[in-house]
């Protein structure tokens, strides 16, 4: 087998070194009853040439997004990657390495996430960031967990208009700890009345910008309104580009600003592996209840600047039962790739992307909602957009297949039986030509 | 000075005292090149990305424009790519070398596998397209998922946890679910061998558990008569890793099965070790009722510098009804997905809820089953066999210099504690930094807490007996240097890596943890 160096003989000298018989007998602390013979019932040994026509078949069932005009968003979007950032993320050094708890052989993984935290800070108007999370809704979820810890209360409000996959990893993380988890109900088009939840009581508020239907808020009166109470603004995002073009969380007044990196370097990989970005206010007290993975400064024996894990007090392999969180991975490879995205595009490239997408998303809604019953339900956007249909966007988007245009996500699909079923979201982005806004445009005016 | 005939000097042209010259003008040391940060290089203006030109219309967002620069640069692509080529150099990798990391698992990953995760009919999928038009990737979760469901002997897997312990999270909030609805709410307590990572308890808490250690024998197993003790009816169920973190078989695991089940509560399995047991031992057949797959450890996905993982947990029957949306279903030809709890309700399931956004890492189950269907059934039998043979190699031919942690075979790694460094001022740190000065990676150390001084050494099945002898040796000579009172060299260790060793307390105590531009007072001393 092409991945097992061992040979017949080399088994045959190791098991005489080790001065046993047979590897049988390496397993005779296993009781016969716990014991599976033979061999289990799967597919045998395959070679390279079998297992890609095996998954060069699978691929073919699926239409990938560059094979069609595509809009889909809703927690996801389709965005260039240049080439360079998937030659580098394939370097053995940083696809085959550990996590750098050894910081002498470490040293470019550690480097690299200073970078990112800087870069991550930068964006979100924050003064720190940690090393990442799994994804977006996992970082809301550790943010309410957090604000809980630093404001010793156990209650969150969760706007209606936070994508409602957000809100329910959010409820599933926080339920078993008796922290309430209220959820406002979706508000289509404008600012649910969140601000008039907020009581004694409330750890934090929970608002998406822009919002699940792509709709863009102040959050300043918001955030006034969460501190005059002693609550926390926990401000998440879904589409990092829009923070290019848009004033910053943090300049809004959030306390933690969490939300999905996916957009840069990552790519769509049919919802992860993701990046969660994670960025809170600079206080000791902020600091040391972060939950994840942090990268800090410091120098080695020679006094040359160096890079480590740090504060790792907070963490499950020392605090054990007291950590801040159980989580043990952030998502290192992904957070390399955002970084280096980053890193090329600079602070004039991501403003210009961000720029490109919010034209592009403008153009098309401004020609689908000219179509006759189509009405443009957000007023205020950056490149998602919501519609009224005449019809049922379901089946709006399942006859839109047909034509060969994936065409956005139904609300329904995000909130079944609530009475959105005439919704449609819409999501623009540079990768979108003219011909695919033509597409669209015709498509949609066919099975209207 | 003469010249060799490809017109080179056969010699340097100068010799120098060594060490003379271990400052250089530049900061770099040959290969290993300094790198200042991108903060220090870059150019805030510009940009190694060629994009349209905007077309400047006015913008839509209710006057929330930015204002004011972002604050990071750009660098053109050969800058880039220099950058990270320059800091990657500064990483130990498996594809370097032996990285023997105890409870890791760091095992060669095929690039094959890479290549399947990039086709564009699973890389470029959305996860929220017209189910019509992604049944090739359902097809592939309902693969993978009959794979891990076959190996482990267990009817459901819940795919969507995103690495080890939120597949940990996503077994115990099964258990507490299921209690919820036995209506035991007094079922508080959980038991955790005090061997156990550190993710265990902290699982526990977060699922509003209380944690309650078993100690473990002198034999480096759970205490069966302190697991007696404790088991009551305010028990929810322990959480047990088999082969556990002393690299050793649970002999008693059925027992302990059936003593939980007896005593009203549930069996939660780290399956971090299962890459030991694949095709010998099926953890269903011992009567666990949860158990995450680390895909990224047993199944070769890349550790990418810490993550992405991907932790699928498997369930018994008792348990499968409260696993999380969403789930794929296949009907006939077609497949489905159930993504909201009213829907399973529909479905007959009853899941505790949703552990992410979407279905879990999807890339990585490429990357796993591609591993998985190379191997076959019986190569994967054959990669435990392999895992454990090589860990048993080492411990073989170390013990006679190094000490054993606990007595007998182990399974897939090799314990040892500090007994053998005794009075020669040498410490497991000491010894392990020491490693990286001969070109490996440490092992594991300090863990488990139970023995001391701990070295776990796990070289999994992808290492060559060649690979293996060369690592013992050097393994050897370091205990037979610091026996001989080498005590100086551990203590500078490492020299020869990109850097010496760190302050760790300096970086906690006043944490940095972002680049910030430097003041004007900074500026004007320079």
């Amino acid at each position: 087998m092409r991945y097992l160096p061992l040979t017949p003989d080399d088994r045959t000298i190791m098991l005489d070194k080790i001065g046993v018989s047979s590897v049988d007998a390496l397993f005779d602390d296993v009781p016969e009853s716990a014991r599976f013979d033979g061999v289990v019932d799967l597919p045998r040994r395959a070679t390279e040439l079998q297992v890609e026509r095996a998954f060069t078949r699978m691929a073919k069932k699926n239409t990938a997004a560059s094979e069609a005009p595509f809009f889909v968003g809703a927690g996801a979007y389709k965005h260039h990657v240049p080439a360079t950032v998937d030659h580098l993320i394939q370097r053995s050094e940083y696809l085959t390495s550990y996590t750098p708890y050894q910081p002498e052989i470490s040293q470019g993984t550690l480097q690299t996430l200073f970078e990112f935290q800087t870069q991550v800070a930068a964006l979100t108007g924050m003064e720190v960031a940690n090393a990442s999370m799994y994804d977006g809704s996992t970082a809301c979820a550790e943010a309410v967990l957090m604000a809980c810890r630093i404001t010793r209360r156990n209650k969150a409000v969760l706007s209606g208009n936070l994508h409602p996959h957000y809100a329910a990893a959010t409820h599933t993380l926080a339920k078993y700890m008796d922290i309430d988890t209220t959820s406002q109900g979706a508000k289509p088009g404008s600012l649910d009345d969140i601000a008039n939840s907020i009581t004694d009581e409330t750890a934090c508020v929970v608002v998406q910008n822009p919002d699940v239907f792509g709709k863009v808020h102040d959050l300043t009166p918001l955030a006034e309104a969460a501190h005059a109470k002693g609550a926390l603004l926990i401000a998440v995002f879904t589409e990092v580009v829009s923070l290019g073009l848009m004033k910053s969380p943090g300049a809004m007044g959030a306390d933690i600003v969490v939300g999905e990196g996916q957009s840069l370097g990552v790519g769509l990989q049919f919802g992860g592996p993701y990046v969660g970005l994670f960025a809170c206010r600079g206080d000791r007290n902020f600091i040391r209840n972060m939950p994840g993975r942090l990268a800090g400064e410091t120098v080695d024996a020679d006094g040359r600047r160096g890079f480590v894990l740090t504060l790792s007090t907070r963490e499950q392999h020392i605090r054990r039962d007291k950590a801040t969180s159980n989580i043990c991975t952030n998502s290192g490879l992904m957070a390399l790739a955002w970084t280096i995205h980053c890193t090329l595009l600079g602070q004039d490239g991501v403003s210009k992307l961000a720029r490109l997408n919010h034209e592009r998303a403008c153009e098309l809604a401004d020609r689908l909602s000219a179509l006759p019953g189509v009405e443009l339900v957000t007023d205020a956007f950056f490149n998602e957009f919501t519609l009224r249909l005449p019809k049922d966007a379901a089946g709006v988007v399942e006859a839109l297949v047909d034509k060969g245009v994936l065409g956005g996500v139904p609300a329904s699909r995000l909130y079944p039986g609530k009475g959105l079923d005439d919704l449609l979201l819409v999501a623009a982005t540079e990768t979108n030509t003219d011909e695919d806004l033509d597409a669209f445009e015709a498509a949609l005016k066919e099975v209207l | 000075m003469s010249m060799n005939n490809q017109g080179r000097p056969s010699r340097p042209v100068h010799t120098y005292d060594a060490g003379a010259y271990e400052d250089t003008f530049s900061g770099s040391r040959g290969l290993d090149q300094a790198e200042p940060l991108i903060f220090e290089r870059g150019h805030f203006d510009n940009t190694g990305v060629d994009l349209d030109e905007p077309k400047g219309t006015p913008t839509r967002l209710a006057g929330l424009d930015r204002e004011g620069e972002i604050g990071f640069p750009g660098l053109s692509e050969p800058e880039a790519m220099r950058h990270y080529v320059r800091l990657s150099r500064k990483n130990y990798a498996i594809d370097l070398g032996l990285y023997p990391l105890g409870s890791c698992t760091m095992k060669h990953n095929p690039r094959l596998n890479e290549k399947m995760a990039r086709l564009p009919g699973f890389g470029d999928i959305h996860p929220l397209q017209p189910q019509s038009t992604v049944q090739g990737a359902f097809e592939l979760i309902g693969e993978l998922a009959h794979w891990l469901m076959t190996l482990t002997g267990t009817p459901a897997v819940a795919m969507s946890p995103k690495a080890g312990a939120h597949g940990e999270l996503c077994g115990m909030m099964a258990i507490r679910a299921a209690l919820d609805a036995r209506g035991e709410k007094h079922r508080r307590r959980v038991l955790v061998p005090e061997s156990a990572h550190g993710t265990n308890p902290a699982t526990a808490v977060q699922c509003g558990f209380t944690v309650d250690e078993i100690p473990a024998n002198e034999g480096g197993r759970v205490d069966m008569e302190a697991f007696k003790a404790k088991l009551g009816d305010d028990v929810a169920g322990i959480m047990l890793t088999n082969p556990n973190t002393c690299g050793l078989f649970e002999r008693d695991i059925k027992e302990i099965a059936d003593l939980i089940h007896e005593a009203g509560g549930y069996f939660y399995c780290d399956g971090a070790n299962f890459n030991a047991i694949v095709g010998r031992v099926r953890p269903g057949d011992l009567g666990i009722d949860a158990m995450h797959i680390n895909l990224h450890k047993t199944f070769s996905t890349p550790h990418g510098g810490g993550g992405p993982g991907s932790g699928p947990t498997v369930f018994s029957e008792a348990l499968a009804p409260y696993a999380p949306v969403p789930y794929v279903k296949q009907n006939g030809d077609s497949w489905t997905m159930i993504e909201h709890e009213g829907e399973a309700r529909e479905d007959g399931t009853d899941p505790f809820g949703r552990m992410t956004a979407f279905h879990g890492n999807m890339g990585m189950f490429t990357r796993a089953l591609s591993y998985m269907m190379s191997h076959g059934s019986d190569g994967l039998k054959q990669a435990a066999e392999d895992a454990v043979l090589n860990a048993n190699y080492i411990q073989a031919r170390l013990s006679h210099v190094m000490t054993q942690a606990f007595e007998g075979t182990c399974m897939h790694e090799a314990l040892f504690d500090d007994r053998f460094l005794k009075d020669t001022g040498v410490s497991t740190l000491d010894f392990a930094k020491a490693m990286i000065d001969e070109g490996y990676h440490p092992m594991t150390m300090y863990f488990p807490l139970v023995v001391h001084g701990a070295m776990l050494i796990e070289p999994t099945e992808t290492e060559s007996r060649a690979s293996l002898d060369r690592f013992c040796d050097t393994l050897e000579g370091l205990a037979l240097a610091a026996k001989a009172g080498e005590k100086d060299r551990f203590m500078a260790a490492p020299v020869h890596a990109p850097a010496k060793r760190l302050d760790e307390t300096r970086a906690a105590r006043s944490p940095i943890l972002r680049w910030t531009p430097p003041t004007d007072e900074q500026v004007a001393a320079e």
